[in-house]
């Protein structure tokens, strides 16, 4: 057996070894086929190594490993709650169940909620749940999405039909010293149909959470996630879109510390004139590593997407940015832009970026770069100049850099809820 | 106003001398200007006044009525008001003209205890003040000096100056790349602003400058140093016959003073 057999026949023992331990949640009885379907592939790929390509710059030991400590208790007293004066329809989730007690009564026009663990003997979403996940692992494997389809004990189906004015918030709390939660929601959109999705709040010590979005002709989804403040956290999350003619999908994400946070994404653009925009704001100090990994595959033709993902990195912080743009050869008139960029504010820090293209049609405009630097002395040296003191000036720079990324969410009242975030994270790091 | 005392200066990590012992007093309400060949060190003059890193002060003195300018912040200066009209305007991505200004506008007044202005009068304020010089209101959400012309950057400084106020204003070239109605719209500008309390260094190569702005005394600077002061028929002097003349001249001088 050659060497690389015998690491994948080791690794595949290992998996087993794992999967043995592992009972399956009994519910929803539809997802079982789903359940037992995602735990074989699984068990054929294995659980993701270190010295996989995909996992060269992550070390995926901390997420694999059989066991994690317990995370404390998470209550915030000392600041407004995320999105506070915004209307929206409240999900709550603790310690990764769903808490109708604590959520807002499900109703709305055009908009049909149900959670995973409660959703009866047939549900729509059983054409779905786990099917994009398997999708997504060709071309390359995401084992640990695959590990979630079959373990996730909840998450929100949500069907809509119409456009939906009051954002669906799913909002995440951390009461008892829980270690491990996996979550899935699936969501689906019908034609011409138009949905706002909040994510926040922090989950277990360590958790997955992957979303699986089908968005038909014309349908509009805004994706918009704040990973903030739990210093413990460890997490991987999976967003799987397809979108169809016309649609269009806009994600962001800002993270603020964390110990480790694997964000990948894998979307298709399948039908003609779709539009999807992948955009992140990260920052941190110290143990923070965080890796966006972002796969956009384009398979027809006229469609347009966007990767905009900058990350401010200080006191040792590791920024990562896995990147690719996959042009079929039916995928004329393509526009692809992706741009990753690090500000570093001080040499301990470290960004490692590896973007890619590859493109199979011949009239595209696809256009990648990714840049690491400092603050820029003159910048900074104009700005003082003026009267502005060094720390508001080194604010104003920040924000500055992540401007690009920021201007990717679409309403106004939920980026200034952003930007106040961000200037009292670098308020409490002057 | 301004009390330059034999200020030498270098470069930090670099073993060049730049100014070599400079003096220069400036009375409030005057207005003086500053002309001299490129290389002469008037921007690292400017630079060092306003407290830009890079350079090193080893001996002499800078004071801003009567209080030790080299010893304060760059925000300090400001604040105690030195404003420098940038020769080269910094472009500053992702930054709104509009924060810029009222950030800097608020910091000041805050440094000075002085009550903050409402987001109502600054806005006022700002659109009056950008009117005089020809600023449109699509400039003013732009980025700061992202995308503008070169004129439109020497009126964005002159606009800063405008809404600082400042007592001591330090212009370094900031006609160079001007056409003649951007000169005068700078000119027009500059010469609102003269106030008996507010003094002016107007850093030029080209006496057109000066036909605009009127000087009460002129200075001919040279590797680092003050060679010549006058009046304003030393600009004319320049412009008629370039450098070349006071330079032997000066020369001469100090080839004598050394004889004798
Ligand atoms: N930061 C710097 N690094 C290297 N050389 C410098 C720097 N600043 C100024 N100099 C040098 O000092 C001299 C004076 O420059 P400067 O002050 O720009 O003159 P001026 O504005 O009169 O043209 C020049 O020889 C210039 O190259
Ligand atoms: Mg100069």
């Amino acid at each position: 057996m050659s060497a690389r057999a015998q690491r994948q026949a080791a690794r595949l023992a290992a998996t087993a070894g794992r999967l043995a331990t592992l009972t399956l949640p009994a519910q929803p009885l539809w997802a079982a086929g789903a359940r037992a379907a995602a735990l074989q592939r699984l068990g054929a790929m294995g659980l993701p190594e270190k010295r996989d390509e995909y996992w060269r710059y992550t070390d995926p030991e901390r997420l694999t490993a059989p066991e994690t400590r317990p995370a404390e208790v998470f209550r915030i007293t000392d600041e407004r709650p995320m999105y506070e004066g915004i209307d929206r329809l409240r999900l709550v989730f603790v310690d990764g169940v769903f808490d109708p007690a604590q959520s807002d009564p499900v109703e709305g026009q055009g908009i049909e909620i149900t959670r995973l663990a409660a959703s009866g003997e047939i549900h729509w979403a059983r054409d779905l749940y786990g099917t994009l996940e398997a999708a997504g692992q060709q071309p390359v494997a995401r084992p640990l999405a695959a590990l979630n389809s079959a373990l996730a004990t909840d998450g929100a189906l949500i069907r809509v039909t119409g456009v939906v004015q009051r954002p669906v918030s799913l909002i995440y709390r951390r009461a008892s010293g829980t270690a491990d939660v996996s979550l899935h929601h699936v969501l689906r959109l019908e034609p011409g149909a138009d949905l706002t999705l909040l994510e926040n709040g922090p989950v277990g010590a360590r958790s997955s959470i992957v979303i699986e979005a089908d968005l038909a002709e014309g349908a509009v989804l805004h994706h918009v996630r704040t990973m903030g403040r739990d210093h413990q956290r460890k997490a991987i999350t999976h967003l799987f879109a397809r979108l169809g003619a016309r649609a269009r999908l806009k994600s962001f994400t800002m993270s603020m510390n964390g110990r480790l946070v694997r964000n990948e994404a894998m979307i298709w653009l399948a039908g003609e004139g779709g539009s999807a925009h992948l955009a992140g704001a990260a920052l941190g100090d110290g143990v923070f590593h965080h890796d966006d990994t972002v796969f956009i595959t384009h398979e027809a033709p006229r469609c347009e997407s966007r990767q905009v993902f900058k990350k401010v990195l200080r006191d040792g912080a590791v920024g990562v940015f896995q990147g690719k743009i996959l042009v079929h050869r039916e995928a004329q008139l393509t526009d692809g832009y992706q741009i990753s960029q690090s500000l570093l504010l001080d040499e301990n820090s470290q960004f490692l970026a590896k973007p890619e293209l590859e493109i199979y049609a011949d009239d595209v405009k696809c256009s990648h770069g990714s840049t690491s630097g400092e603050i820029d002395p003159t910048q900074m040296f104009y700005l003082r100049a003026r009267g502005i003191p060094e720390d508001e000036a080194k604010r104003l720079l920040v924000l500055a850099f992540l401007a690009e990324a920021l201007a990717e969410i679409e309403r106004a009242d939920i980026a200034e809820d952003m930007h106040l975030r961000l200037r009292r994270w670098l308020d409490k790091r002057r | 106003m301004l009390n330059i005392q034999n200020l030498h200066v270098k470069l930090a990590d670099e073993d060049k001398q730049i100014l070599k012992g400079l003096s220069l007093q400036i009375a409030a309400g005057s207005v003086h200007a500053i002309m001299g060949p490129n290389g002469s060190g008037k921007s690292t003059l400017s630079y060092v006044l306003a407290g830009r890193e890079g350079y090193e002060v080893t001996e002499g003195s800078a004071t801003l009525e009567g209080e030790d300018l080299l010893a304060m912040e760059p925000e300090e200066r400001a604040a105690h008001g030195l404003f420098l009209a940038f020769q080269y305007p910094v472009e500053i991505p992702g930054v709104g003209n509009m924060t810029f200004l009222r950030t800097a506008l608020n910091a000041q007044k805050k440094a000075r205890g002085e009550a903050e202005v409402s987001s109502g009068d600054f806005l006022k304020l700002v659109r009056a003040k950008a009117k005089d010089l020809k600023i449109d209101a699509e400039m003013l959400k732009r980025p700061v000096n992202v995308g503008f012309s070169g004129g439109e950057k020497k009126r964005n400084e002159i606009l800063q100056m405008a809404m600082l106020e400042p007592r001591m204003c330090i212009l370094d070239e900031t006609d160079s790349g001007l056409d003649v109605d951007a000169m005068k719209l700078v000119s027009d500008g500059v010469n609102a602003l003269r106030d008996a309390g507010r003094s002016f260094l107007v850093i030029t190569h080209y006496q057109r400058l000066l036909d605009h702005i009127r000087p009460d005394v002129v200075h001919i600077m040279a590797a680092g140093r003050i060679v010549r002061t006058g009046g304003p028929e030393l600009a004319l002097e320049v412009e008629h016959n370039g450098y070349a003349d006071i330079l032997a001249e000066v020369a001469a001088e100090a080839q004598a003073g050394a004889q004798a």
